[in-house]
């Protein structure tokens, strides 16, 4: 009977982790979806923009205030992590605090009270930006695509916090003999009298219960991740890492479209000549994106990353001026349409089966689109490196290349190029009579 | 003034040093025109050995591209290349920061390799190797704010190049809020230029203005002949004409050297 406890946790334990396990599968089988796109080269220079950007949370803090509230949280949050390693050994073992014995009182008392501290700190900090999402005006969260859902989900995980936080305080507040010895308590004492004139049963069952929630409410905070934009605690590293490292201006050059212009271009190319080896049973390529199956995997791991923060939108000139794009809520609808991708698949046995939608027109309308001035702004402002402009760019060459939807005076620009080598109506022979102008 | 072709150039069995790429809208917009001719005339005085294409240069596609027709751009680009590289071009300067980022960036995957440089790096260049000399005193203490063009600032990191030039100037320089990697699009960017703008409540090159007015300027300089259209018609929009120029950062030179 006495290992009960171990037992029930072993479950917990598994049952969150194999959740985890399934989350994380889908993830990366959903990112897949995208078409592939070659972010092996340059090692060093990746991994030392994921050091500074993600770890170093170097683009955070242009932003000072809320960057350095979320360094507050960022850090204590993986610190007060350690102690979950101690939590999950004393569940499964039965022990009681196994590393103080380990490590010694002192330097456990020291580990302890850091994480005590830090703690109060994410509590404290997780209050501001409560109150800066609901009771300050800040404009980048009251956006139109920041109703409903995304607003919930940016309370909720502050309210989880706070609740993990809690429970950590209570846990330790409520464990005689780690108050007695008084090492490692400096937030926690604070709690006792909170509980005297408990008895020593009574006592326990409240540590027993704080430590419990503490364990499950991470498991279950763990799980909750998949469906938020909390997400990026852990896809900040990946997504830094496999950013664009060109410079920005530096848009892709379709292959598909370089050999057909090359065909069209050498009076001497064969059309009929057998094509190279493996490419005989390929399909005719599709020109930009008109689907989340469209984009590459870097784009679809951008939107999985988008913390929703609104950088973004709040740089982009197109919405300063009140137009309706928002890179936010490009990154935001291309995350749920691959999710509901997703599901379609779950739903059918593996198998994506048509459901008459697509990204174009049933997320992202061509007016917002077009509304881009290819400034770069949001690429510059995302403190994750999401390249929003990128989505926008392979839309619109759907749009141009495959229907033949550009607005009307883009077309007739066109139509001059291709006629004389300019956007405007004029003579090519006329190209050089501003020498002579004065 | 004297503007060399490269088919001159070639008749003359001259390999000229480096290629002036105008693009369309300094070879056909009023406004930059202007840009090209001052730069023109730096060229002369600083004895540079150059040449344009002319009749020869076309559309380097970049408004196809950021339109979305890649075909389009990638047949400009297979023309220009083809062009370029008989005439064996090496360096190309161009006023343009599109044509600047399309030329550098985008060409060379398609065969078209080149050193690309902004006016406002070749100045620069110029200037370091003593074969220019910009006068700081016909412009001095006017007050004047920059306005970083996108394709040159966010696209290629070129800041300094500019701001260099214009502190040689001796005129007050004061950044607006938005500047360097924050800067503020004109609005023009992305094909915007040659179209109307979607529903909102502000047109981006009234926000630009805005902007640049707050830093109370006698002069707004740019680098773009696209952001000098676009701020102009703020300016104008704002009845400030009589009080604000907006120039290219060549024009300025040229101005200040009495060219
Ligand atoms: C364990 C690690 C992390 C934790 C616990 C964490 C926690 C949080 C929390 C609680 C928020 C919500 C703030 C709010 O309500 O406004 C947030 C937002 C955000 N986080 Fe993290 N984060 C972590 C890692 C990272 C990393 C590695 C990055 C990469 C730079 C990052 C970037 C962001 C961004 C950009 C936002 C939006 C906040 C804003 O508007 O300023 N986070 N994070
Ligand atoms: S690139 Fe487009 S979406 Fe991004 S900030 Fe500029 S205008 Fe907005
Ligand atoms: S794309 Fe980047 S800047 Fe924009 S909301 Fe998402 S995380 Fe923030």
């Amino acid at each position: 009977m006495q290992y009960i406890p171990n037992i029930l946790f072993a479950i917990a334990l598994a049952v969150g982790l194999g959740f985890f396990v399934m989350n994380i599968r889908k993830l990366s089988r959903n990112i897949k979806l995208g078409k592939d796109v070659d972010r092996k080269d340059r090692k060093s220079e990746r991994l030392k923009n994921m050091i500074m950007i993600a770890l170093g949370q170097s683009k955070m803090v242009k932003r000072p205030f809320s960057g350095f509230l979320h360094i507050i949280v960022y850090v204590g949050f993986i610190i007060i992590n350690i102690e979950v390693l101690e939590i999950i050994i004393d569940g499964l073992f039965g022990t009681h605090r196994v590393f103080q014995g380990i490590i010694g009182d002192a330097f456990y008392g020291f580990l302890i009270g850091t994480f005590e501290i830090l703690a109060a700190l994410v509590f404290v900090t997780v209050i501001i930006f409560w109150t800066r999402r609901n009771v300050a005006n800040i404009k980048r969260f009251l956006s139109k695509e920041m109703k409903g859902w995304p607003k919930k989900d940016g309370n909720l995980i502050l309210y989880f916090e706070m609740v993990l936080m809690t429970l950590f305080l209570v846990m330790n507040a409520s464990d005689a003999p780690f108050q007695e010895a008084g090492v490692g308590n400096p937030i926690s004492q604070f709690f006792v009298p909170l509980f005297e004139g408990f008895t020593p049963e009574n006592l326990h069952i409240i540590e027993r219960t704080a430590w419990w929630i503490h364990i499950l409410g991470i498991l279950v905070f763990l799980n909750y991740l998949y469906y938020s934009k909390h997400l990026h605690i852990l896809l900040a590293f990946p997504n830094t890492y496999f950013a664009n490292l060109n410079p920005k201006g530096q848009f892709n050059n379709l292959e598909s479209v370089t050999n057909e212009v090359k065909l069209m271009m050498d009076p001497s190319a064969d059309p009929y000549a057998t094509p190279a080896e493996g490419a005989e049973d390929e399909v005719p390529e599709k020109f930009g994106a008109s689907d989340v199956t469209d984009l590459n995997w870097v784009q679809l791991l951008n939107a999985y990353t988008c913390t929703e923060c609104g950088r973004c939108t709040s740089s982009c000139p197109a919405n300063l001026t009140g137009k309706k794009l928002s890179p936010r809520k490009i990154m935001m609808d291309t995350r749920d349409r691959l999710e509901e991708v997703g599901r379609n698949i779950d739903a059918n046995k593996g198998e994506f089966k048509d459901d008459g939608k697509q990204l174009l027109n049933d997320y992202i309308s061509p007016e917002e689109l077009w509304a881009c001035t290819s400034c770069n702004a949001c690429v510059e402002e995302c403190p994750v490196n999401i390249d929003p402009l990128s989505i926008i760019m392979d839309m619109r060459r759907y749009l141009v290349m495959e229907q033949s939807a550009a607005p009307q005076e883009l077309n007739m620009m066109m139509t001059n190029i291709e006629n004389n080598g300019a956007p405007w109506q004029y003579n090519q022979q006329d190209r050089l009579n501003w020498v002579n102008e004065e | 003034m004297i503007v060399p072709t490269m088919a001159d150039m070639m008749a003359q069995g001259k390999q000229p040093e480096v290629l002036f790429w105008v693009g369309a809208a300094g070879s056909y917009d009023d406004k930059a025109k202007k840009i090209s001719r001052a730069f023109v005339k730096i060229l002369h005085q600083a004895n540079v050995d150059f040449a344009v294409l002319g009749t020869e240069e076309s559309s380097t596609g970049d408004a196809a591209k950021r339109a979305g027709n890649e075909f389009l751009f990638q047949m400009q680009a297979m023309m220009n290349i083809e062009v370029l590289n008989a005439y064996e071009v090496k360096k190309i300067v161009t006023c343009d920061p599109h044509s600047f980022n399309t030329l550098k960036n985008e060409y060379p995957s398609l065969g078209g390799k080149y050193e690309v440089y902004h006016h406002t790096q070749f100045i620069q260049d110029l200037i370091k190797e003593g074969k220019l000399k910009i006068n700081d005193t016909t412009l001095k203490g006017k007050r004047l704010t920059f306005h970083d063009p996108c394709y040159l600032g966010r696209a290629n990191e070129v800041y300094e190049s500019p701001r260099d030039l214009i502190r040689k100037l001796g005129v007050n320089l004061t950044e607006m809020k938005r500047h360097k990697s924050t800067a503020l699009c004109c609005g023009a960017g992305g094909a915007q230029m040659f179209k109307d703008a979607e529903a909102g409540d502000k047109e981006v090159n009234i926000l630009r203005t805005e902007d640049a007015l707050e830093t109370k300027p006698q002069i707004i300089a740019t680098g773009c002949p696209y952001c000098k259209t676009m701020m102009t018609d703020g300016i104008t929009f704002k009845e400030k004409s009589a009080e604000v120029e907006v120039k290219d950062i060549a024009e300025l030179i040229a101005e200040a050297n009495n060219l």
